[in-house]
């Protein structure tokens, strides 16, 4: 026993510690304390309690193990910036077209819908009142604080972000996240980080298109309705109720919504062992959190609102 | 045992507790104590989930053991981390079964260690690949994903992925598991020439350690031998030796399949 445990190393000691977490010890260990999948598989249990205490003791570490996988993510992004970047520039490419741009023609529709929607509802409620010349300061609050962000995170949760878990979830059950260790690569850089940032950029731009979309589509509607409201006024209306705070504000929360929708996916993906025959189970599990994190984060950002 | 013992051998384990690879908490293998010097061309037997995988994985310093310690090319694996990926990458590994990305097809699968490594774009490092590929005949598969390869040819491209950063250390899980008869033979000459040194991968003698639950295929005069039973692991030494050794276990690997099973 010359070299026992006493001289390794403790997970957080200094510059180690992303590398520990992702590589050494490999991701099953790491994850060991907030590995939920031993819980989920124990026998089902016959009193209220314990199944409340359970259920209770599941979320902890959950929000544990996702908060330990987000820092370490944004500890790799910053650490490894550059490190080959010949190999994770072209892989952060396809990640923004596959989250981004693959996703722009559903968004055209999406937008002109929900331009129509809400204008739809909104010119008749404030024509009973016969105030439509609040008209644009209902779509500023309506679609660009609220609606376009949510709802981009939202389509992009579910058409991408259940492809990562699949993938990842997928990629891990069947061992390639050893075969990457193997050959001295990092898989939260190679595959998380990509991920994240392609999310983060995509989510943020869908949304610009889809709030430019939902506007111009809410004029268009309330022409066709015969609004007394000529382009000019709708577009001074909206710039007026725009402020500083919402562009900076809506930057953050896009680029907040991404980071944790790519994050909760490719923690359920990747982060825990998995079996085959767990990933489809994961996927509905990681889409469950990925709302409930995109609402939780929405209610903060309403809180900022309020506050400033 | 003194500092140079450490220095010179390729993989020193001492006392060491291997644990499976999904359960860390389990020992699967206890106090293990083997050295491997530069060159030997190692073949460990053993039955099914008696522990090969996770041996070798120890080996390579993808796990840590529980208990004692594992040095490989005179490195703590303990204390592996970003700094040591120059040890790391001495060491080469291939998987039972390949474990090749199914993302990626099989030249993008040997191309990404290159790549990753030493920061190539995938045209710089096409070259490279197409040299490897053709050397393990893979020319004709270099568009394939994984998943649509038969499991003869992803095995080779799961060597040819271990050996594209030329390592010094190659550790086989089962390679001949599932291969077919020219595979085997093709894999076992091919082993044979990388142990006396390959001129493609600098001509110098590659050390080599390979899991089998089938032992007649690995006889040789020159090869080293270990078996693992019972989460024990015991040296046999050359081929005479293990079948002097009598041990129950390899009398079980080297039954004649046939006529004994069933």
């Amino acid at each position: 026993m010359l070299f026992g445990g006493t001289e390794r190393k403790n997970f957080f000691d200094g510059k180690r510690v992303c590398y520990c977490y992702a590589m050494r010890g490999n991701l099953a260990k790491a994850f060991e304390l907030t590995n939920t999948q031993v819980f989920r598989r124990a026998a089902v249990s016959k009193s209220y309690t314990d199944l409340l205490g359970r259920k209770l003791f599941l979320a902890l570490l959950t929000v544990q193990g996702l908060g330990a996988f987000a820092l370490i993510t944004l500890a790799v992004i910053l650490k490894k910036f550059g490190v080959a970047r010949s190999v994770i520039q072209p892989r952060v490419r396809q990640e923004i077209s596959r989250s981004g741009v693959a996703l722009l023609p559903m968004f055209i529709f999406v937008a002109l819908a929900l331009g129509f929607v809400v204008v739809g509802q909104t010119v008749s409620a404030l024509a009973r009142v016969g105030q439509t010349a609040y008209l644009g300061s209902t779509m500023v609050i309506v679609i660009v604080r609220e609606l376009g962000p949510l709802l981009t995170a939202m389509l992009v949760l579910a058409r991408v972000g259940t492809a990562n878990v699949i993938e990842l979830g997928t990629a891990r059950a069947l061992g390639e996240v050893e075969a990457l260790e193997a050959l001295g690569i990092d898989p939260v850089h190679y595959l998380i980080v990509p991920r994240v940032i392609g999310m983060a950029l995509g989510i943020f731009s869908l949304t610009i298109y889809l709030i430019i979309g939902a506007l111009a589509s809410g004029y268009l509607f309330a022409f066709l309705q015969d609004v007394p409201l000529t382009p000019g006024d709708y577009y001074k209306q909206i710039a007026e109720a725009l402020t500083w705070l919402d562009f900076a504000l809506l930057a953050l929360k896009t680029m907040a919504f991404g980071f944790f929708i790519a994050s909760v996916t490719c923690y359920h993906g990747l982060a825990q062992p998995l079996r085959l025959e767990d990933v489809s189970r994961v996927a509905v599990r990681a889409v469950t959190q990925g709302v409930i994190v995109c609402v939780l984060i929405d209610a903060v950002f309403i809180v900022l609102y309020l506050v400033t | 045992m003194s500092e140079t013992t450490f220095t010179t051998a390729v993989i020193e384990m001492r006392d060491a507790s291997i644990t499976a690879l999904h359960d860390t908490s389990t020992v699967v293998v206890a106090g293990v104590n083997w050295t491997v010097q530069p060159g030997e061309f190692w073949v460990v037997a053993g039955q099914q989930r008696s522990g090969k995988t996770g041996l070798l994985l120890h080996a390579a310093g993808l796990m840590t053991p529980a208990q004692g310690s594992c040095r490989v090319f005179g490195c703590e694996t303990a204390n592996f981390g970003e700094a040591q990926i120059a040890e790391r990458l001495r060491v080469g590994f291939v998987f039972a079964y390949g474990k090749l990305f199914n993302q990626l097809n099989v030249a993008e699968n040997v191309a990404l260690p290159l790549r990753y490594q030493n920061n190539l774009t995938a045209d710089e490092s096409a070259r490279a690949v197409e040299l490897i590929l053709e050397l393990f005949e893979l020319t004709p598969y270099a568009g394939i994903t994984p998943a649509n390869l038969a499991a003869n040819w992803r095995q080779r491209a799961a060597l040819a992925r271990a050996l594209v950063l030329k390592p010094e250390l190659l550790l086989l899980d089962n390679p001949l598991s599932g291969l077919g008869a020219r595979h085997r033979q093709w894999l076992l000459k091919f082993l044979e020439q990388l142990s006396a040194g390959h001129e493609f991968f600098g001509g110098r003698p590659m050390t080599l350690v390979a899991t089998t639950d089938d032992l007649h295929a690995w006889r040789h005069p020159k090869r080293k031998f270990a078996v693992l039973d019972a989460q024990v692991f015991s040296v046999l030494g050359t081929w005479d030796e293990l079948e002097a050794a009598r041990h129950p276990a390899v009398t079980e690997l080297l039954a004649e399949p046939l006529e004994t099973t069933i």
